[in-house]
């Protein structure tokens, strides 16, 4: 009932090819966008945007590429977090050589700088699947962990190895403030989630998924191997270089190799399968997952009033914490989006359930 | 029928999170509403994960000095301590995310926070000079944040790492009769592969170039306790002596690795994180002779134990178990809680006897002045060192002495007492703050204009 299409008629190619062809989902859209700019800034504390929103805002980023990979392409990598790394590194090089350059050049280069790695990685893929192509990534993660903690020009011979950023300004506005990171933020996501959607609706994304369903029809359909998957490693790389730059810039402010280990590649891969593997608002479902829920959990024994031990706390986290991943996985192998196109489904037939 | 169960599952679990925030907001609301005179201190600890063993009888003894203020004393100055412990795991990001929960609490938000992490305080200096909070490193932390002028938040009180390896050269040249009978010899640094562990090898280097010995640098990947290759290469080489960097289990597993490979305990040099009771007890009787540096808190008890007895376990309010008072790490906890609550202190004179801000305890941090007499009236006769802070020096003063363990405990060795060769750290710090500042874009303080 609250979701019917019913008399929403697609009279010329443009609304046929809108990104939201359905009326109400653009009203939700234009609710959300105006509530995620209009009123958060307003009532969120500090800690939220800092603890909890501006990672769950940069970690989607990269799950938005790694999804691209993985969802659409089928292309499994454990070393996404090291293509972070690429792109924090790349970013902050650039921004302490060539300080001449805006924030936002920074951004890309080091988004293409990592998407040329990610290439380089990727040409495995060519011959290799699955589980073996897993390893092969795996590879990745450990040589570029070793290449950042040893070789120094890249931290430009810290004597602890850690790096630190200068503040970070774009057109003259420093961004500063939690609710300036956030708004930047948000608009970086946008833009993102806006390019993945045309992508992955596009001849690229069609390329993509045919491979992934199955490669030899797709190779004899016409699709060249080569091109779909490199330019999947490429884009999902991109993606994943620029949140990390974001995460070294926005987040962190300063960090050591160890920020992005292989834990962080885990996490990346724990958050497109749990949000949903193809689909883009799964991202964001598990993102929000892996980031909010460690944190809530914590929490949670304080808030209720209950006086336990931190000790105890963090031991209860990690128990449900892993608990739910297993609930979730069972319940719902396709992950929290198909829980929400199953709810989506339910509002339309809503209150005449056949 | 399925999906209805699921619905209902997701319901009730949106339901529960929809009353946590609510439950939330509420003791947020009851905790800003009342003008307590009340002195916030966050308590970062880690209690679990592979560095538990050295976190919690740090994280027991600061609590346990923050009760016995309370409980002895009434607060400090009238001003009753509160306290809130978050869980850090020793890992940067959550270490992070404590300190933004706790850096508002309290009528006045944080005192000052003990990052009891070298990755944690990294990240914390570039928000310290955002939120204005102190960050205390007793004995560890950036080498370069002494210079007050650029790292204006940090308190490396105590000593930096580039002390305690200057400190360990210099005993070992004297153990070889002079710094010059190093040329040709072999020094092996076992370091954890972290911001803490590398942060020594640029002092080592600088002496490497002074007095020609050989060093290796031998990295551990946390958590330590994969150290096969390590030790391998120690057999391969057979250095004179090794330096040992390590923290929580990658100690033990060290001298573990020592006594497999044969390596003599008495050749080991630890820092000061890597000597005490826990990193020893797990290796047995093969750790007897093992020697660490040890800086102002030997393990032990005197005056101020007996009030924690007195005052705090006699009456059930005990954080830890009563045997384990004065060991290594519980006595640094304490020292780090004093350090503290003497920079209160010492600030409510010039900004009264009220709960105080960051920025007002800074200017405590900065006119630190412990000296002996101090420190015995403090009941910390024996377990301290003096301590004299300004604007442009945050580090106060820096002695350690050696000490070994014996298999049963720690005997300090006597008559040695060593301090850093500042001809060779002030250069260092001065070129490596100077770095920062440019890199971080940071205006210097002018500590002269400040004081006037």
């Amino acid at each position: 009932m609250f979701y019917r299409e019913n008399g929403q008629f697609k009279s010329s190619y443009a609304s046929d090819q809108q990104m939201l062809p359905i009326l109400q989902d653009r009203v939700l859209m234009l609710g959300l966008l105006a509530f995620a700019f209009l009123v958060v800034p307003f009532v969120i504390s500090d800690y939220v945007f800092l603890s909890l929103l501006i990672p769950f805002l940069i970690l989607t980023v990269a799950a938005l590429g790694l999804n691209l990979l993985v969802g659409y392409c089928g292309q499994i990598s454990l070393g996404h977090a090291a293509f972070m790394a690429v792109g924090a590194y790349a970013a902050y090089n650039l921004a302490l050589r060539v300080p001449q350059l805006s924030f936002l050049v920074v951004l890309v280069l080091a988004g293409l700088i990592a998407a040329a790695v990610g290439v380089l990685f990727g040409i495995p893929s060519l011959r290799i699947k699955g589980l073996y192509l897993g390893v092969a990534t795996l590879a990745a993660q450990f040589f570029i962990d070793w290449v950042f903690a040893r070789v120094k020009w890249f931290t430009n011979y810290a004597h602890s190895g850690s790096v630190q950023t200068a503040p970070l300004e774009v057109f003259g506005w420093t961004v500063n403030s939690p609710v300036e990171k956030y708004l930047f933020l948000l608009c970086v996501l946008i833009v993102f989630t806006i390019v993945a959607n045309n992508l992955v609706r596009g001849h690229i994304g069609r390329a993509w998924m045919a491979t992934r369903d199955m490669d030899v029809a797709a190779e004899v359909i016409g699709i060249r191997p080569v091109y779909a998957k490199l330019t999947a490693f490429a884009i999902s790389s991109f993606y994943v270089g620029v949140a990390g730059a974001l995460w070294g810039f926005v987040h962190l402010g300063s960090w050591e190799p160890l920020a992005f280990n292989l834990t962080l590649s885990l996490n990346l891969l724990f958050m497109v399968i749990i949000g949903g593997l193809g689909s883009l608002l799964g991202s964001y479902f598990g993102a929000a997952f892996i980031v909010v829920l460690p944190i809530v959990l914590n929490q949670a024994p304080a808030w209720l009033g209950a006086p336990i031990s931190t000790a105890m706390a963090s031991h209860l986290e990690f128990m449900i914490f892993g608990a739910l991943i297993v609930f979730f996985l069972i319940v719902e192998p396709h992950g929290l989006a198909r829980l929400w196109a199953i709810g989506k489904e339910k509002m339309r037939l809503w209150p005449f359930p056949h | 029928m399925k999906q209805t169960a699921k619905y209902a599952v997701l319901a009730v679990s949106l339901a529960v999170a929809a009353a946590f925030g609510s439950t939330a907001a509420l003791a947020q609301a009851k905790k800003t509403g009342a003008q307590a005179k009340e002195q916030f201190f966050p308590v970062l600890s880690y209690r679990t994960g592979a560095y538990a063993p050295n976190g919690i009888p740090f994280a027991n003894g600061f609590v346990d000095y923050l009760k016995l203020v309370n409980a002895r004393d009434g607060g400090i100055g009238g001003v009753k301590i509160t306290w809130e412990e978050c869980e850090t795991g020793y890992a940067t990001d959550r270490g992070v995310e404590c300190y933004e929960r706790l850096k508002g609490k309290g009528p006045t938000g944080a005192t000052a926070f003990h990052p009891l992490s070298t990755g944690i305080t990294f990240a914390l200096t570039d928000k310290s000079f955002v939120d204005k909070i102190p960050i205390i490193t007793a004995g560890y932390g950036r080498a370069d944040s002494v210079d007050g002028t650029v790292f204006a938040w940090n308190f490396p009180l105590g000593g930096t790492y580039w002390d305690a390896s200057d400190m360990l050269i210099q005993h070992i040249g004297k153990k070889e009769g002079g710094l010059d009978k190093l040329k040709g010899k072999k020094i092996a640094l076992v370091y954890h592969d972290s911001p803490y562990g590398k942060e020594p090898i640029a002092l080592l280097q600088e002496r490497v170039k002074m007095h020609g010995f050989e060093l290796l640098l031998l990295p551990v990947t946390h958590p330590g306790v994969e150290q096969k290759a390590t030790w391998l290469q120690i057999r391969q080489q057979r250095p004179d002596y090794v330096l040992l960097w390590g923290w929580g289990v990658m100690n033990s597993t060290s001298i573990k690795e020592a006594v497999a490979t044969g390596y003599p305990r008495e050749k080991m040099y630890g820092v000061w994180w890597s000597g005490a009771e826990p990193d020893v007890t797990p290796a047995g009787d093969g750790a007897k002779g093992y020697n660490a540096l040890t800086f102002m808190a030997p393990s032990g008890q005197g005056a101020v134990h007996k009030d924690i007895l007195k005052y705090v376990y006699d009456k059930g309010q005990g954080t830890g178990k009563k045997e384990d008072i004065g060991e290594v790490l519980y006595n640094r906890g304490m020292n780090a809680a004093l350090v503290t609550i003497e920079a209160v202190k010492r600030a409510q004179i010039k900004h009264g006897k009220k709960p105080l801000k960051g920025e007002e305890v800074r200017w405590g941090l900065e006119n630190l002045a412990l000296d002996n007499a101090a420190i015995k009236k403090l009941g910390f006769e024996g377990y301290m060192s003096p301590i004299s802070t300004s604007c442009a020096d945050h580090h106060g003063g820096s002695v350690a002495g050696i000490h070994t363990w014996e298999g049963k405990k720690w005997i300090v060795e006597k008559g040695t007492t060593l301090v850093a060769d500042s001809q060779i750290i002030k250069p260092m710090i001065r070129a490596s703050a100077e770095k920062y500042a440019a890199e971080k874009k940071i205006v210097k303080r002018d500590c002269a204009k400040e004081a006037g």
